[in-house]
């Protein structure tokens, strides 16, 4: 019988190709649940998730949320932006505060990278992390890896580029380790000032010419640009960026194969992509939320499946 | 380890067009019912019932699907073992239908009371029957009987009832196995 070989999910590098074919077979049994006409299973009903966000997430968070609904685990949601962490409460004295009301999974989005790794060695609870700093947003890449076996079948053997800001970006890194364990070739493209320097040493090789990248793969992955977390100036302007690494219908047209487009969302339309792009029949960026859902009710699932009642 | 066969294929031969034709003595030509296999084990006597219902009494367009109940269940993190799910597929709305679940063994009743909850999510049925290959007399954990029975056997706890199948198992049969 299978189970998770991890007691946590803090990202990606920690899985092994098996859990990840594990949450992918879940996945497609909740996929088919969320598409009934009554949405739900009782699985988690005694089971209590904290949703900690110490950091701004639209997206995540409601996919997140729905996916614990959906299990009908009972939830508390928390974001840093109303809470006493303005008024200088450490993580731990948090966390702990929201554990005492008995909670059974935290769910945590924070801005400093290892946050996650940090509290699962000082906390009695599942930890997902749901996004920390620049460093791994494990079920986004979840998601990314199930969409595109769902459209081509498989990862592996495919050729996947991510575009754009990889030196800031989680959903990179986290993509990085996805992707190369299931066996797939990864390119990166981008400015050079965002591209990290030892990108090499992930297996990774790098592309700056946005149309020959495309011509290679068969899976774009474009990725917003995050001017939240650019202190300095990366790139001379937005109207450069978008005319060097921006994707649009004419350079897609101009590729003579159909390529697949992804996007983690949310789109700056007409910058990394255009709306025709972003909009056409080429692109599955809803299918990724839709199984973003999926994605994450597994992990829940089989992250809760090991507590002891 | 010892093994003791309760039915041959010729036994279940029998046993299953007598269940055929009860079925057909309540549901007629089948218009307005649905046969739904419990996963993983109903499915093969589900399919088994078409094709004797199909073939021998020539009743067509009968509405199968099959139902995993998985994450319906009430032992959820109370079992050694984790618990692996199947798929599920009903591709029609069960409201207003008169719905029978099909499984190989009834024992404690759980899995039928998860069965009960999960159909709720394709509707309201009109009603739900239970018909079992076997039912495992004085064992049940819940108030739940079947309406259709191929064999009743008493079996102790410690004993499994095991159903055996030609297109999984190579061969029909049932036995019971027990420690002594």
């Amino acid at each position: 019988m299978k189970q998770l070989s991890v007691a946590h999910l803090l990202g990606i590098k920690y899985l092994t190709k098996e859990d990840i074919n594990l949450i992918f077979e879940t996945a497609n049994h909740f996929k088919e649940v969320i598409n009934r006409p009554i949405k739900k299973v009782p699985s988690l009903r005694d089971i209590t998730i904290a949703n900690l966000f110490f950091e701004n997430s639209t997206r995540t968070k409601l996919s997140f949320e729905l996916a614990e609904k959906r299990l009908s685990a009972d939830i508390i949601n928390f974001s840093a932006s109303q809470s006493s962490v303005k008024k200088g409460e450490t993580l731990i004295d948090t966390a702990n505060n929201i554990l005492s009301m008995k909670v059974d999974i935290i769910v945590m989005r924070h801005p400093s990278v290892g946050a996650g790794a940090f509290l699962s060695k000082h906390i009695d609870a599942k930890i997902i992390n749901a996004g920390d700093g620049a460093h791994e947003h494990p079920t986004q890449a979840l998601l990314d890896s199930y969409s595109i076996k769902e459209k081509l079948g498989a990862v592996k053997g495919k050729k996947i580029v991510i575009i754009g800001d990889i030196l800031h970006s989680r959903v990179a890194l986290s993509n990085i380790f996805a992707l190369k364990l299931q066996g797939a070739e990864v390119k990166v493209c981008g400015p050079t000032t965002l591209i990290p320097k030892y990108i090499s040493s992930l297996g990774v090789e790098v592309e700056t010419n946005l149309k020959k990248a495309l011509e290679w793969c068969d899976v774009a992955n474009v990725l917003r640009v995050q001017h939240e977390r650019m202190d300095i100036k990366y790139f001379p302007s937005i109207r450069e960026y978008t005319q060097l690494f921006g994707i649009n219908k004419r350079l897609l047209d101009s590729l003579g194969k159909e390529i697949v487009i992804m996007h983690p969302g949310p789109i700056n339309r007409g910058v990394e992509i255009t709306s025709d792009v972003a909009d056409s029949n080429q692109s599955i960026i809803l299918n990724q939320v839709e199984n973003g859902v999926a994605i994450r009710m597994a992990v829940i699932y089989l992250l809760a499946q090991q507590i002891k009642p | 380890m010892a093994k003791k066969t309760l039915l041959n294929a010729k036994d279940i031969h029998i046993i299953l067009h007598r269940l055929a034709c009860q079925l057909i003595e309540n549901h007629t030509d089948f218009s307005n019912t649905v046969l739904i296999g419990l996963q993983p084990r109903g499915i093969f006597l589900a399919n088994r019932l078409i094709q004797i219902l199909q073939k021998n009494y020539d009743i067509s367009n009968i509405k199968l699907g099959q139902l995993d109940i998985t994450f319906y269940r009430d032992d959820f993190r109370r079992r050694e073992e984790p618990l692996e799910a199947s798929d599920t597929d009903i591709d029609f709305i069960v409201e207003d239908k008169k719905v029978v679940f099909i499984d190989d063994v009834l024992y404690s009743g759980r899995s039928i009371r998860a069965a009960l909850t999960a159909i709720q999510s394709f509707g309201r049925p009109k009603s739900i029957e239970l018909l079992v290959l076997i039912d495992r007399r004085f064992s049940r954990h819940l108030p739940i009987q079947p309406d259709y029975k191929g064999r009743q056997v008493d079996v102790i706890n410690s004993e499994k009832v095991i159903v055996s199948w030609q297109e999984n198992d190579k061969k029909d049969a049932v036995y019971i196995i027990s420690d002594n």
